[in-house]
């Protein structure tokens, strides 16, 4: 089972006397603009024996297209079909469909079993390759390579690092709303392969991935004692973390995974605490006759910012990570919580409720710069993208038995909901898998 | 201007990428009702209030004549833990009823409506959970006869989409014996 993807890059010097002058490379998303018009680009079906070439190139047009920043052609346009991978493509064929860039690819069965998948990124308007890598897989990664190639292009078009090579733990809900089973499950960020990592009756929530994505935190109703636990992914096995008095919920890593920074509820109320996972010390953050929760680090592991209803209702503080300098960062109407400091570090995400309605939104870590992106009658819990480019959260409809999980750009356009096998809650996005 | 314009040879690189392996050690089991065993709450099914139809037929000091002739619990105003008057009414009983029969132990779970987050209402129902053990303390039930737990969100017994639901689902719950009791 344990297998590797190993990748290579191509050397291309023969093909790059094709290339014309490479001030005219035209092919170039800028993120920052908002509401980009996607670029139509041509993802030909890598060659392959079998169906395996174009099921990978499916699954980088499904990421691409899926990001909203790419516009796959269809490939009934196609004038050219591609027949060499190795040789260029007639760029004049794609240019006359518009097709800004250009992928193609194969797939090759190794004798030892692997499979080796190769791609190239044209720019077909400078005709020039842009970038050719190969990988070497089990058959059953299929899916990872094809991720691995669509990051490589994101990033390469769009000077960004992708997310594409990542995966989404989340509470997996089924049922009933009055009897309803959860388990913690984690799939690949488009919803596929999605797998089980508990199974019990028990209530379980909130899971995030460590900064390594080797581990979980989460909560357990275990025993009818709800705690925070820790999981060890490769080997199941599960402790607790600390000996806390009462019940303590709400975990998240510090950027450098040697922490848990959690919740603990005593007599009402609920301060923050950490616990260091070598030395088992505990350190209380806040001390308040109020409810602290919802802590999560900056990614220097400088401050930490959480919700607090101290001031009479929910709203969103910034603290030094030694509890210091505590301070209300959220002033608009209505009531803030769940703040989640994006991995970029210059923003905050957050859940806000305001007039009967639950908005997602983001603002700087300043309190300035508030922009709702995404409002119905419940959005929850947002999650970002290793990138900081993507957040997704929870949203139940009205009317609805139970919630889905929907992913929404920082730009607060191409809202998506991603596939569950029931109902979805609670995602926690890990970092890109390597 | 161009992300684009250096495309000198690439050197001969390899890169070992280690994919996280994730033992399947659980089958995924979505199907199939979550079976109610275990719950210690099942006073949903018993009526709400002190007039229930079987209130006359409950053996005096069991767990239906506490449910059904005492009321096992309280409402709360949305974003509140402050005991109301007539929940102080039905805190009053129950204390009666304990003090009579002293052998329970007893569980109060709190619990929070659907319209707030998640984690927040976890800290509501405990502080709903509190406020109701502090009351039944302050009427000499003995703090070491309770425990409290709350459930957050995560346990309505109303499941429709308005307030009719939610007021009945922000509750504290007074379950004999109860969770880990």
């Amino acid at each position: 089972m344990k297998s590797m993807i190993i990748r290579t890059l191509f050397m291309m010097g023969a093909l790059f006397a094709l290339a014309a002058n490479p001030a005219h490379a035209v092919v170039e998303i800028n993120i920052n603009k908002g509401n980009v018009t996607p670029l139509p680009i041509a993802i030909t079906d890598f060659l392959a024996k079998d169906g395996v070439g174009k099921q990978i190139s499916d699954v980088v047009a499904a990421d691409l297209k899926r990001s909203g920043l790419f516009a796959p052609i269809d490939s009934k346009a196609f004038i050219e079909k591609i027949t060499n991978p190795n040789a260029a493509p007639r760029f004049q064929d794609w240019r006359t469909i518009n097709a800004q860039a250009l992928v193609t690819g194969q797939v090759v069965k190794e004798a030892d079993g692997r499979l080796r998948a190769e791609f190239r990124l044209w720019d077909t308007f400078a005709g020039q390759q842009m970038i050719g890598q190969q990988y070497f897989t089990q058959p059953e990664n299929y899916r990872r390579v094809a991720h691995i190639i669509a990051d490589a292009i994101y990033e390469k078009i769009t000077g960004e690092k992708g997310y594409f090579d990542t995966r989404i733990v989340f509470v997996a809900e089924s049922g009933p709303k009055n009897a309803r089973k959860r388990q913690l499950a984690i799939m690949d960020q488009d919803g596929y392969n999605v797998r089980s990592i508990t199974n019990s009756n028990d209530i379980v929530l909130t899971p995030r991935f460590s900064p390594n994505h080797q581990e979980i935190t989460y909560m357990s109703f275990e025993g009818n004692q709800p705690r925070v636990y820790l999981l060890q992914l490769e080997t199941g096995q599960r402790e607790v973390v600390g000996n806390f008095p009462g019940m303590t919920f709400s975990p998240r890593f510090s950027p450098d995974g040697q922490r848990v920074i959690m919740s603990l509820e005593e007599g009402g109320n609920a301060n923050i605490f950490t616990m260091d996972l070598r030395s088992r010390t505990t350190t209380r953050l806040t001390s308040t006759a109020a409810i602290d929760t919802s802590p999560s680090y900056s990614p220097d592991g400088k401050r930490v910012t959480f919700e607090s209803d101290r001031g009479g209702s929910q709203q969103i503080y910034v603290m030094n990570a030694d509890g210091s300098g505590q301070t209300r960062i959220s002033h608009g109407d209505g009531s803030y919580s769940t703040p989640v400091w994006s991995p970029r570090g210059d923003l905050i995400a957050f859940t806000k409720q305001a007039g009967g309605k639950f908005s997602i939104g983001v603002m700087k870590p300043d309190g300035s710069g508030e922009r709702i992106l995404t409002t119905n009658f419940h959005n929850e819990g947002p999650t970002w993208a290793p990138n900081g480019r993507v957040i997704m959260f929870f949203r139940q409809n009205a009317g609805e038995a139970g919630p889905h999980l929907y992913s929404i750009d920082l730009s607060g356009y191409n809202e998506q909901q991603i596939p569950t096998p029931a109902y979805g809650s609670d995602p926690a996005w890990s970092p890109l898998l390597d | 201007m161009s992300h684009i314009s250096s495309l000198s040879a690439h050197g001969m690189q390899k890169l070992a990428r280690n994919p996280v392996i994730i033992a399947t050690f659980m089958a995924l089991s979505l199907a199939g009702c979550a079976s109610k065993k275990g719950l210690p709450n099942n006073a949903a099914d018993l009526g709400l209030g002190a007039n229930g139809a079987n209130g006359a037929n409950a053996k005096p000091g069991s767990s239906q004549d506490f449910t059904v002739n005492v009321g096992d619990r309280i409402f709360f105003d949305t974003d509140s833990s402050s005991i109301r008057a007539d929940a102080q009414q039905t805190l009053d009983r129950q204390a009666q009823w304990l003090a009579k029969y002293p052998n329970y132990k007893i569980t109060v779970e709190g619990h929070a409506d659907e319209r707030g987050t998640r984690e927040y209402n976890l800290a509501l129902g405990a502080r709903r959970a509190n406020a109701a053990r502090d009351y039944l303390v302050s009427r000499g039930v003995p703090a070491s006869r309770m425990r409290t737990i709350s459930y957050g969100k995560e346990r309505p017994v109303a499941t429709c989409d308005d307030i009719s639901c939610w007021s009945q689902n922000r509750r504290a719950v007074t379950v004999l014996g109860g969770a880990g009791m």
